[in-house]
């Protein structure tokens, strides 16, 4: 892709110049080195929108259709870019159609910044048209966020927002800008900044916390590490891989820290929680040492905290200090950046190796295999299965795709079946679960870069939610592989019913539209299939395909995703079948 | 256990903190019993007095996330044995009840009150103290017929002074500042 950050370069040597508030917000983001927007134009927002008119050469904005899908495609451009996401909407409903999509980037710690207009500072408050007080709506559902009415205030609120979206625990910025102070005459000069009074996101590592730390893995029979989101946020998937391969330890992953470890390695144990794999749920009862790396120990991953870890110490590494102790209580805290405590830990680690407790997961395994992996991925008969399809796609893809998914039962079958092979390759809505994320997360995991494919795995309730952002593939034209698994249903939604309901099916079955017309409507090539003789090619058909695809598989209709937890049980309890 | 804490939030003087820190508390269906803003000896720092009733576990989790909203700079949890705490309560009455029998030389010498004004129809006193010792008064000033009552939120101070900037400091000791 063609970057664009010569104007970056040039504008850094200028000297004040006279400008609008509404350029000034435009130069404030080429100073960031911002290339691409999501949003959409409305009313409080014109004079932004004007100024953005002047710099098309040099951002390139993307017509969304709803402003929630310009958010989710901000984080999956954000994942792929390493950069924040940035969201331009209007005031009132421009600026409400945000929060689920705040929500989902401030649980995940995604950075974005969202820009909203709002109506003129002298009608603040008199509940003119299209006014909405979003500050005080998104306060909950944001890292910070910033009200500006006067122009003079956006450089250094805008320097603000890329500072603290980025830094630390990173997570959405929302601010928001009378239109008034849009329209005033500023001399505009940028700064970045580095420094923000009453925020204090980057803690120094502990030393001595490393060494009791070091200490207790030196001394483990049978550790376990359970890595995060923390450590692709950090970018340290070498140091955990090297820590891992010193000290033979074994690595379970939660949902969002899938492929920061190979999927392939010998100590690869599986992902964690409600429907993660056998071994490393079992076996984080039978523990005598949990290092959980960027990870906050969610309720999704330890099932009754009460019962778990129940036979370990606890080391707790993590950049958030309240997330210390909040759901389970560490023996060894060490609060800071994952990258920076591995580093430490690497030389104070002694080389080991764990064969017994090793020979315990592959027992595990085996079991999970037989009982379960062996009839998802290679079913002799009946109707296609979901996780066949992954397996599929994960072969063709030889594991080197970006996949994005949306949120069910598909989502858990992406993350069982997917052969990682590259770090930084799982996209997907975990602390919220927000059904709609999928695909525009997935244009915008393709706008972020354009080395590596995108494929995004969705079901036939989810996608319905943002499926008018279709129309915004085609206008723009990026190569996403959508893959529609559907089975008819809400599908996770009726796993519960069926096996904690009495199969009350109640509001769960679906009555689709054609979504072959659909695709068609919004000019995406697509097919469809329902036998298996036809997945494979079919699967070669759309990664062959030059540009955006469909790829509708009808799959059982009542499949489940297991092994599962059930909710409110230990994670040893862990049933392989109903 | 339920017990009463009593927190000390010291902050930059931004727009929309309070809500900021309501908005912890609300989550966790926490009710303030009490709030007092002022600014600290350090010019442009506030200090928030709060006192919430709730579990210590509880407690401990909200300061932590409290100290994560940007603008606040230390949070610290005080349970009653560890501060000096008072509060500031006014009371009028109707001047009536003086010829009903209140002696206002008893009430300012036993309970450490004050006259603040006397008009031709009312009388204002002011006591500060525990609630327990506002609340006391209250009650015994009751029969007169207190036209009008209120008392502040706490104000506390802990008990082993240490410097608020030697706090400063320490936390930003404990932090880096990263340039990119």
């Amino acid at each position: 892709m063609e970057t664009k950050t010569d104007l970056k370069e040039e504008t850094k040597t200028e000297t004040a110049k006279t400008v609008k508030g509404s350029e000034a917000v435009i130069l404030s983001l080429l100073h960031e080195g911002v290339d691409t927007i999501f949003g959409y134009p409305g009313g409080a927002i014109m004079p932004i929108y004007d100024a953005l008119y002047d710099y098309q050469d040099k951002i390139e904005h993307i017509l969304v259709r709803h402003e929630q899908g310009a958010t989710h495609m901000a984080q999956g451009y954000a994942k792929t870019s390493d950069k924040p996401g940035i969201v331009f909407a209007t005031s009132g409903p421009g600026s409400t159609n945000l929060i689920t999509g705040l929500s989902n980037a401030k649980i995940d710690s995604i950075p974005m910044i969202c820009i909203t207009g709002q109506v003129p500072s002298h009608l603040l408050g008199f509940d003119a048209f299209q006014e909405t007080d979003v500050v005080g709506i998104s306060m909950p559902v944001t890292k910070w966020n910033y009200q500006v009415t006067k122009a003079a205030e956006i450089p250094e609120v805008m320097a603000k927002a890329f500072y603290i979206a980025s830094s630390g625990r990173p997570g959405p910025v929302l601010i928001d800008i009378t239109k008034d102070a849009q329209n005033q005459f500023i001399d505009f000069t940028y700064k970045r900044v580095h420094q923000v009074s009453g925020y204090f996101p980057n803690p120094k590592t502990n030393p001595e916390k490393i060494r009791e730390a070091a200490n207790l893995i030196n001394n483990a029979k049978k550790p376990l590490l359970l890595a995060g989101h923390g450590i692709s946020i950090a970018g340290a998937e070498e140091e955990l891989t090297a820590f891992v391969n010193k000290t033979g330890i074994p690595v379970g992953c939660t949902l969002l820290g899938l492929s920061t470890f190979p999927t392939r390695h010998p100590l690869y144990a599986g992902m964690l929680g409600m429907h993660g794999n056998y071994a490393p749920n079992i076996q984080t009862n039978e523990a005598d040492l949990i290092i959980a790396i960027g990870m906050r120990f969610d309720d999704r991953v330890t099932g009754d905290t009460s019962r778990y870890a129940i036979k370990a110490k606890v080391i707790h590494i993590d950049i958030d200090q309240a997330e210390i102790d909040k759901n389970i209580k560490a023996d060894v805290a060490i609060i800071s950046d994952a990258k920076k405590a591995l580093q430490q830990l690497i030389p104070m680690v002694k080389t080991n190796v764990h064969d017994e407790w090793l020979e315990e997961f592959k027992k595990l395994e085996a079991i999970e295999f037989e009982k379960i992996i062996q009839k998802d991925i290679h079913p002799k008969a009946g109707q296609i299965k979901m996780a066949e399809v992954i397996h599929q796609v994960s072969e063709r893809t030889k594991g080197e795709a970006i996949v994005v998914t949306d949120v069910g039962q598909h989502q858990m079958m992406a993350a069982r079946y997917y052969q990682f092979a590259h770090t930084k390759s799982m996209i997907t809505s975990g602390g919220l679960g927000t059904m709609g994320f999928g695909v525009p997360a997935a244009f915008g995991a393709a706008m972020g870069q354009d080395k590596r494919p995108v494929v995004v795995f969705v079901g036939d309730g989810g996608i319905q939610m943002t499926i008018q952002e279709l129309a915004t593939i085609w206008q723009h034209k990026r190569p996403v592989k959508i893959v529609l698994l559907n089975n008819g249903f809400l599908g996770m939604v009726r796993q519960w019913q069926q096996l904690f309901h009495e199969r009350r099916y109640s509001f769960t079955t679906l009555v689709n539209p054609d979504f072959q017309m659909i695709a068609k409507g919004n000019g995406i090539e697509s097919s469809k299939i329902n036998t298996r003789d036809e997945l494979k090619n079919s699967i070669d058909k759309m990664f062959n395909f030059d540009g955006p695809y469909l790829l509708e598989v009808e799959v059982e209709q009542e499949d489940n995703v297991f092994p599962m937890v059930p909710s409110g049980a230990s994670v040893s309890d862990i049933i392989l079948e109903p | 256990m339920e017990k009463e804490f009593t927190l000390l939030v010291n902050t930059e003087n931004n727009i929309g903190l309070l809500n900021h820190l309501s908005i912890v508390f609300t989550r966790r269906k926490l009710n303030i019993e009490s709030l007092t803003v002022s600014e600290s000896k350090i010019k442009g720092i506030y200090s928030f007095t709060i006192v919430i009733k709730t579990r210590r576990d509880v407690i401990d989790r909200v300061a932590k996330q409290l100290e994560n909203i940007i603008g606040v700079i230390k949070v610290f949890v005080y349970e009653n044995d560890e501060i000096i705490h008072q509060e500031l309560a006014m009371y009028k009455l109707p001047i009536s009840a003086i010829e009903k029998g209140l002696q206002i030389e008893s009430v300012v010498r036993t309970h450490n009150a004050r006259v603040l004004n006397i008009e031709n129809d009312y009388i204002l006193i002011e006591k500060t103290g525990h609630k327990a010792d506002t609340q006391k008064l209250m009650e015994e000033l009751k029969p007169y017929g207190i036209l009008q009552f209120i008392r502040t939120g706490r104000v506390a101070m802990a008990k082993p002074m240490k410097d608020l900037e030697i706090h400063i400091r320490e936390k930003n000791a404990a932090y880096e500042i990263l340039e990119d």
